[in-house]
């Protein structure tokens, strides 16, 4: 029997690859790191079914035009609130006649739009003013956690509100007004971890070799600020589609053709005593979607805490 | 010639409006390859002397002066790779996050080495680490082979002056051996100067050529290893240290 036509053998020099504590290059400590999580990820069934559902939203949402039996946009008044279960339209239709489930599918995207665009903006954003902040400490600590404190002493919906209606409705105004909202938090959490982490020694070590305080915050503090912002915004995520929902509700969002899961809620807020499906419908995939990102971030937490992973 | 020399030097601390002094008037000299100790009980003051040579605490008054060039108030990336310090806590002392090979690779880049890869290992060879330790990560790592890293950290800018602040003071006994042996080879390979902060004196009698007693942030005195091996300390502190070292007698009768 020769290594190489027996499967189990060739799996297991993979696994004792990527398992091994005496990695030989720069990228197999990475990919081994990476598995390592990954295994612990995978113990945990609540964040893998978190997982699971957001990677098939993802796939829905980038195969939308060829899984939605219907056009999103077109209506057809003659079937106008079909119930469930309806022929050709699993999940009825809405007050003009559109295919609710195509509507979910192509709204799928607009979610997603949302979400990666405020998790771009939003923790970068917090995660630079709080390291900043953190690290230098006096009247710049000062000035930038005023300024924090002034947003986090709004109300997230009221405030996004107010820079909608300043900037004007639209989806990439909503994006901006709900990054705008976001990021306090951020800053927190990072400053929090970066008065930790300075006073450290292998911060004085690096200190020693000459490095400066911005390959120091870019280099030695992001590092270990990031998973804890990674776990927090997964966690923040459930909200971030909920307020994304809200501007729609209030049509300050998505606009009217838009399939956005917020604004159908409103479009069915009319019909809702006589044909309930038409706001429940994309209620229950904000619930879903939500409930996923908040498992997710349960999960990754115990993956990514350095304080259990670290030693 | 001294090549670090210290005059009048005091540390204080400002926590909460209080001061605290921790370390008063203290001078001292060190010759080129020689091998100080400074020993005294917790708190005396011994750490924060090597931490004010390299800048880690902001409020100091007094002199210093490495290899005749006095210091400000900033260190500049010629005085680092002069001067390097070896920390307490090998478990504090690594990021984290970063591999053997990263923690090494800044530190050469940052002094301006370019052959990077032929470096690392050779420093790893040096503190006895083969290159099998080069990708991993510090929780992948014994105390005594961490500390081997910081050694190595400090040894990569090629420095004359090491500062070891109880450099094996978190480690078993017998790793402690082992580093203390390294740290002694290295110093006759690389002909570096020593400042070693113990609170074990047998660690500073193996080391050191001289050592100062401190106590209460002040030194109380400086001897040779010799006097300290004759029970001839003159201070009355000095003799308390080097007795209760000896550990506990029994009486007999």
């Amino acid at each position: 029997m020769s290594i190489f036509n027996s499967p189990e053998r060739y799996t297991a020099g993979w696994r004792a690859w990527l398992l091994t504590d005496t990695p030989t290059s720069r990228n197999h400590a990475r990919i081994a790191s990476f598995y390592q999580g990954w295994l612990s990820f995978r113990t945990n069934p609540m964040a893998m079914f978190g997982l699971l559902i957001l990677a098939l939203m993802v796939l829905i949402a980038i195969f939308a035009p060829l899984l939605a039996p219907h056009d999103p946009l077109v209506q057809d008044l003659a079937n106008r609130l079909q119930p469930l279960g309806t022929d050709a339209h699993l999940l009825g239709t809405d007050s003009l006649g559109r295919d609710i489930l195509s509507r979910l599918i192509h709204g799928a995207r607009i979610t997603l739009y949302i979400v990666i665009l405020v998790a771009l903006i939003a923790p970068i954003a917090g995660l630079f003013v709080g390291t900043v902040a953190g690290y230098a400490g006096g009247w710049i600590d000062t000035i930038l956690m005023r300024i924090t404190d002034i947003f986090l002493a709004f109300p997230r919906l009221v405030l996004a509100l107010a820079f909608v209606a300043a900037l004007g409705a639209g989806i990439e105004n909503a994006v901006i007004a709900i990054s705008l909202t976001a990021w306090p938090p951020y800053a927190r959490i990072a400053r929090a971890e970066t008065l930790t982490i300075r006073n450290t020694d292998y911060i004085s070590a690096i200190k020693l070799q000459g490095a400066g305080p911005f390959r120091i915050i870019t280099r030695h503090i992001w590092p270990l600020c990031i998973s804890s912002l990674i776990v927090r915004v997964t966690l923040d995520m459930a909200g971030i589609i909920l307020a994304a929902a809200g501007l729609g509700f209030l049509g300050l969002g998505a606009q009217p053709p838009s399939p956005e899961w917020g604004a159908m809620i409103s479009e069915g807020r009319k019909f809702i005593l006589d044909h309930w499906w038409v706001a429940t419908v994309p209620g229950l995939a904000i619930f879903l979607v939500s409930l996923a990102f908040n498992l997710l971030g349960d999960g990754l937490r115990d993956v990514l805490d350095p304080k259990d992973s670290g030693s | 010639m001294s090549h670090i020399s210290i005059d009048n030097l005091s540390v204080w601390f400002d926590i909460n409006e209080g001061r605290v002094d921790a370390v008063k008037n203290v001078s001292l000299r060190v010759n080129q390859g020689e091998s100080f100790g400074l020993v005294g009980e917790s708190g005396s003051g011994k750490s924060t002397i090597l931490r004010a040579i390299v800048g880690l605490t902001p409020t100091w008054s007094g002199a210093m002066a490495v290899a005749g060039e006095e210091l400000g108030r900033k260190r500049n990336r010629a005085f680092y790779k002069k001067v390097q310090m070896v920390f307490q806590d090998p478990y504090a002392s690594l990021h984290p996050r970063q591999s053997v090979d990263q923690v090494l690779g800044e530190t050469l880049k940052l002094h301006g080495a370019g052959d990077v890869d032929e470096r690392i290992e050779k420093l790893l060879a040096d503190v006895g680490l083969g290159p099998a330790f080069r990708f991993r990560y510090p929780h992948q790592l014994s105390g005594g082979q961490r500390q081997r890293v910081a050694i190595a950290r400090a040894l990569a800018p090629e420095p004359e002056i090491l500062l070891l602040d109880e450099p094996t003071s978190a480690l078993d006994v017998s790793v402690q051996a082992e580093i203390l042996n390294l740290l002694s080879d290295l110093r006759h390979e690389h002909n570096l100067t020593y400042v070693m902060v113990s609170h074990d004196l047998a660690v500073v009698s193996h080391m050191c050529e001289k050592i100062a007693v401190m106590q209460l942030g002040e030194i109380v005195e400086v001897m040779t290893v010799e006097e300290m091996r004759e029970m001839k300390p003159k201070h009355p502190y000095s003799r308390h240290l080097l007795e209760s070292s000896l550990g506990y007698k029994r009486r007999t009768g």
